[in-house]
């Protein structure tokens, strides 16, 4: 679809109902929405996205997920113009296959962080129309998110929300997880399941509240196993709207989890992902 | 005089030539030496105690290049040196605008992320960056302090930015401006740097880091960069402290404020600094210049960061919430 913007008389951009003449204008930019979200715990990480992907007053797919798993343990989010995402995302991986090939072992969490930084600088000129969020574990076992700006700036956070809804969802998160503006509150470490409850809470607020936003949630989750065995686990996806399941089949582990037939890699005594989907009840 | 008067085209036929009249006459000529491009090819003009760049390639754009230098150094009227910008955009040249509407995280208000559109030199207006550095010199070294607020238009991405990089052990940058800008170029410095350090067998002094910085953002200008930063540093001569921003400046200096909330510093510390304070005193007028400005500017706030640079480096004195300071200066009352 050829994404044009419409120019009036002074310049500025016209509202979608106008009069009088206009001015058309190829632009290679357009903005497919999604809100993209991490976590960071003191031994996991949460990403999670919605999967709506639309463009104006369209939605091109309710089914388009925004989480994109990079290594066992580290996961990227990525809003703002799909084109870009795919892309960036394509060239992230071949980076990393470079740097498989070549140094022997996988990138850390930091690393990749650094050099996204410096993909996304290098079209400082022709920026990637890209929020990007990566979520995962660090070398020492903790959780990370590193946010970045669609030019490359970065650092590492605790949470951050980004994408459309990002504005609506900031705030929740800095009261609480940051525990901001609250006074005589017992600053409680995050749990996993407690970090999970709140991101669907938080997701179902943006999702009331942006046009952008909605129709179901996927939730990514890295931790560390206490029987350090890898597994990648798909439970199902949470739909905001409509509150219908979508599990895949396989064996059970409990009876909420079922194993997918991916990949499977053995690492012993290291870190690993679980993809989780969650089911609520 | 004239031997230094060429004309790009014949810079490989007179590479030697060229240089060994540099050599013979370097005593005798004071000129300046402007590296101007490292895709077209280098004017050069001596400063006696500099090193020499000379890239001879065979282009075009650096016959231009080079032309154009050359005549703004004999004195003519300096027009508009652009360097031909066709690779930022992909497609028609309608499209100016394009790579500038999108919501950067920045320190700009957002009205600086237009200042790539507008090709009229007369019509640049100086744009604000929204935050606060500062850093003075006195007896004891050399006092950074800055605020850590990240703005998107109006929109707060941030309260916790790290807005000093730390260059090297003895080096430090601020930023303010763009905020992947700041950080991508100084990047960079810390990586000249060391490969100085490691070419001439000894730490780069302050002057020689903060004209790297500047040289290296010279070659984009005009093209929509957005830095205004602080080189901090000792070196042999001292403490040292130069202004540098993506306009070209580089200026030496013994205080400097750079950002939005840079008037409401200043006011402070004019009024306290002397150059005997001890280094207790001159952390507390750091701090409370940047508190004052968080106090009264929208786009500065956070906290405040403070280092202190003295003979064996830099050390990280404190990191304050700029709410808590508040109610520590409120109780003073």
């Amino acid at each position: 679809m050829i994404s044009a913007q419409s120019f009036g008389e002074n310049g500025k951009m016209k509202d979608y109902h106008h009069t009088g003449p206009v001015e058309y204008r190829f632009s290679p930019y357009t903005f497919n929405g999604g809100t993209v979200l991490a976590v960071a715990g003191e031994d996991f990480a949460i990403v999670a996205s919605d999967t709506r992907l639309s463009e104006g007053y369209s939605i091109h797919s309710r089914d388009s997920p925004k989480c994109y798993k990079l290594t066992d343990t580290t996961v990227i989010g990525c809003s703002g113009f799909h084109g870009d995402c795919l892309t960036l995302t394509k060239i992230i991986d071949a980076r990393l296959k470079m740097y498989k090939h070549s140094n022997n072992k996988m990138m850390t969490s930091g690393a990749i962080a650094a050099m996204l930084s410096t993909i996304l600088y290098g079209r400082r000129f022709f920026p990637y129309y890209v929020y990007n969020i990566i979520g995962g574990l660090d070398e020492h076992g903790k959780g990370a998110v590193y946010s970045f700006d669609p030019v490359g700036s970065y650092q590492r956070d605790t949470y951050k929300a980004g994408g459309s809804a990002s504005a609506m969802l900031q705030p929740l998160l800095d009261n609480q997880i940051g525990f901001k503006n609250m006074t005589g509150v017992e600053h409680v470490p995050l749990s996993k399941d407690k970090a999970v409850q709140l991101v669907k809470d938080v997701f179902i607020s943006a999702a009331e509240r942006d046009v952008y936003t909605g129709d179901a949630l996927q939730i990514l989750g890295i931790f560390v196993d206490t029987n350090e065995i890898p597994r990648l686990q798909f439970l199902c996806i949470y739909q905001a709207d409509h509150w219908q399941e979508v599990s895949l089949p396989g064996g059970g582990l409990d009876d909420c989890a079922f194993t997918f037939s991916l990949r499977i890699k053995i690492n012993v005594g290291s870190i690993f992902l679980l993809v989780i989907w969650i089911h609520v009840q | 005089m004239s031997l230094f008067i060429f004309v790009g085209e014949y810079i490989s036929a007179l590479n030697h030539i060229f240089i060994d009249c540099i050599e013979c006459i370097k005593h005798y000529f004071n000129c300046a030496v402007h590296k101007v491009s490292q895709i077209g090819g280098a004017v050069i003009f001596c400063l006696h105690h500099q090193t020499i760049y000379c890239k001879p390639k065979k282009s075009i754009e650096r016959l231009l290049v080079s032309k154009m230098a050359l005549a703004s150094v004999l004195g003519s009227d300096y027009a508009d040196f652009s360097f031909d910008t066709d690779k930022s955009y992909a497609f028609g040249s309608g499209l100016a605008a394009e790579p500038t509407s999108i919501d950067n995280l920045s320190f700009a208000i957002k009205g600086a992320l237009g200042s790539a559109e507008q090709d009229d030199v007369e019509k640049k207006i100086e744009f604000l960056h929204g935050t606060t550095t500062l850093a003075f010199k006195f007896d004891h070294g050399v006092i950074v302090a800055v605020d850590s607020r990240a703005t998107a238009g109006a929109y707060i991405a941030s309260q916790t930015v790290k807005k000093v990089i730390e260059i090297n052990p003895y080096l430090l940058g601020t930023m303010a401006g763009g905020a992947a800008d700041c950080s991508f170029w100084e990047r960079l410095l810390a990586r000249q740097c060391r490969v100085y350090e490691l070419r001439n067998k000894e730490r780069i002094s302050v002057a020689a880091a903060s004209k790297l910085l500047a040289n290296m953002v010279y070659q984009y200008k005009g093209m929509g960069l957005s830095m205004g930063t602080m080189v901090c540093g000792w070196d042999k001569r001292g403490p040292g402290l130069y202004y540098v921003d993506s306009e070209g400046n580089r200026v030496c200096g013994d205080l400097f404020a750079v950002g939005s909330g840079s008037m409401y510093a200043y006011g402070v510390i004019d009024s306290g600094l002397r150059q005997d304070m001890s280094v207790e005193d001159a952390c507390e007028l750091g701090r409370r210049a940047i508190y004052q400005a968080t106090y009264r500017d929208a786009y500065s706030g956070g906290q405040v960061n403070l280092y202190h640079v003295h003979g064996e480096g830099w050390t990280r004195v404190s990191q304050d919430d700029v709410l808590l300071l508040h109610h520590k200066y409120q109780e003073k009352l």
